[in-house]
């Protein structure tokens, strides 16, 4: 039965891929001004070479076809404005730095998240409650463009405890601010929610037969509540990823990180068609993957979902 | 309700406060360059690098950050509300491949879509802008929209309207529409401070509003590159983005309380 739920939601994410691609293929494509327009006068001549080396002087059916079938070998094209760099081999560079920082944030938002929302349930209506629900509705409203710079001014310059900015491989005092920053909502987010599904649990019938048993708190918490509280949880974690990488974009222009983001932000402002593609396409399918394996654990933890 | 307060103070001043300071949002003051805040100085909020005032820059930046929050939340709400109605209405095949539409864009991720409609419109046209995040903040209305109308189909008097010989469109219009205004309002208010975000987020990696325009994003990343120097620069456009993004979600959350108690 897990099989066959796994297929079904493999099989969902597939399409969703490819009409993002199609989607992004074809509108980028219909914006007035290609790449090569804002540059130097090129004379016809130069312009008519560069245009072939690009492939951009083909009927665009046929750009479309070539793309998708660079696309299944891996291949995502050349970059239009950093010469002599392919758009998977800037992906292959940047890849590693986002997705520690990335990892390194949700891995962060859950082991804070999770311990302070049981802590808030188990002591309702009390002084960590109020400070819990509190300090996560304010987390929630703050963006990481506002708590990274805010964060850099406190810790990098006016305490001078972390590095402002910048990145070292293999030295986690640069990792701490980022994947702070980026876990700080998450955190809060998860905490809120952690709070809620145990409450609703803690009231349910079997938590309440399980303590009729004489079990003790911690039992009652650990063996009965915590797993089936911790379903919406999981289920977060996906779009809590699709938010992660988002803010990633943020993080690493702020904490001039190395990554992948500064890739897409940058092929955006100088219209590199292929480079902003190759991004979308990278942080699509990382999305759609991280939405699915948080799909496939919550089916693993609630047979029910199977089944629908 | 202290929230509604705040908001409605913080528009106030984006509209009005400007006009109490002799500068322009854009005019240089070779004078002070850079220069520090203080009450009692001729910029109240300091200046930038360029010498331009930061307190009528940061007011404008949040009239605009207000402007496109509210213009793109009326443009989503005005999509999810025809979509959801015609689809739970309509019903049958439609429906289903209405919704499935709306699930597709669901799973796509948001943000990079507002990017690729920001790099093809181009930078700095606040109408294009607007129509980009709008036509991402529609989805989550659609969906409430669509099982509210599902609800109200069953009730008695669209029953009652449609046995009198009313059309499709009339009963939309007339009938469902006007008892979604409760649902619609809460949601609206939630999408707001999540629409400001989006502009600030784009302004802030430099592809949504352009120089000398400001708005609170483009103003929190100029403060954040003179961090060092300026920290005044950064921490008025922040403190009021947070203000006012908290304030809009403290209201959201209080409406959806008060009017929507099953969701609580």
């Amino acid at each position: 039965m897990m099989l066959g739920y796994t297929v079904r939601r493999i099989a969902g994410t597939v399409p969703t891929l490819l009409i993002l691609v199609t989607l992004s293929f074809f509108v980028i494509r219909l914006a007035p001004g290609g790449p090569f327009a804002q540059e130097r006068a090129l004379t016809p001549q130069v312009r008519a070479n560069l245009d072939h080396l690009y492939g951009l002087d083909q009927p665009l059916g046929v750009q479309y076809l070539h793309y998708l079938r660079g696309l299944a070998h891996g291949d995502l094209g050349l970059s239009y404005k950093l010469r002599d760099e392919s758009v998977a081999g800037l992906i292959a560079q940047g890849l590693p730095v986002s997705v520690t920082v990335g990892f390194a944030a949700l891995v962060l938002a859950t082991l804070c998240g999770v311990p302070l929302g049981i802590f808030a349930a188990l002591r309702r209506g009390g002084a960590v409650d109020y400070l819990v629900t509190g300090l996560a509705t304010l987390a929630i409203a703050l963006p990481t463009f506002v708590t990274g710079p805010l964060l850099a001014l406190l810790f990098g310059l006016a305490l001078r405890w972390l590095p402002v900015a910048g990145w070292q491989q293999g030295d986690p005092i640069y990792l701490i601010l980022p994947a702070g920053t980026l876990a700080l909502p998450v955190c809060a987010a998860i905490a809120r929610m952690m709070r809620g599904s145990l409450l609703e649990t803690l009231s349910a019938s079997f938590v309440r037969t399980a303590r009729a048993r004489g079990l003790g708190p911690w039992r009652v918490l650990l063996r009965h509540a915590l797993r089936p509280s911790l379903l919406p949880v999981v289920s977060y974690l996906g779009p809590a990823a699709t938010y992660v990488f988002t803010g990633s974009l943020v993080v690493e222009t702020v904490f001039a990180l190395p990554g992948t983001g500064k890739y897409l932000v940058q092929g955006a402002l100088d219209r590199d068609y292929t480079l902003v593609m190759g991004m979308i396409v990278l942080y699509g399918a990382l999305t759609l993957l991280l939405n699915l394996a948080a799909d496939l654990a919550y089916g693993w933890l609630d047979p029910r979902v199977r089944h629908e | 309700m202290a929230a509604a307060a705040v908001i409605a103070a913080l528009a106030l001043l984006a509209i009005l406060g400007p006009w109490l300071s002799p500068y322009s949002y854009d005019a240089l003051d070779w004078q002070h360059l850079a220069a520090a805040p203080g009450l009692t100085a001729a910029h109240w909020l300091g200046t930038d690098p360029l010498g331009r005032d930061l307190y009528v820059r940061t007011l404008y930046g949040l009239r605009l950050s207000l402007l496109i929050g509210v213009l793109a939340s009326a443009v989503s709400v005005g999509i999810g509300v025809a979509w959801g109605t015609i689809a739970g209405y309509v019903g049958g095949r439609t429906d289903s491949w209405m919704m499935r539409t709306v699930d597709v864009l669901y799973a796509l991720p948001y943000l990079f879509v507002v990017i690729i409609l920001a790099t093809v419109f181009g930078r700095g046209r606040v109408a294009m802008l607007l129509v980009a995040i709008g036509a991402v903040g529609w989805l989550t209305m659609a969906r409430v929209v669509r099982g509210q109308t599902l609800s109200l189909k069953r009730r008695e008097f669209i029953e009652a309207a449609r046995a009198t010989g009313l059309g499709t469109r009339a009963i939309l219009l007339r009938h469902i529409v006007p008892n979604l205004a409760g649902t619609v309002a809460v949601y609206a208010t939630l999408t707001i401070p999540e629409l400001i975000t989006y502009e600030s987020f784009l302004s802030f990696l430099g592809l949504g509003v352009q120089e000398p325009q400001a708005s609170l994003g483009s103003l929190i990343n100029d403060g954040a590159r003179q961090m060092l120097t300026a920290p005044w620069m950064l921490l008025a456009p922040a403190g009021i983005l947070f203000a006012l993004l908290l304030c809009f979600n403290l209201l959201g959350d209080g409406l959806r309380d008060a009017l929507d108690p099953a969701t609580h």
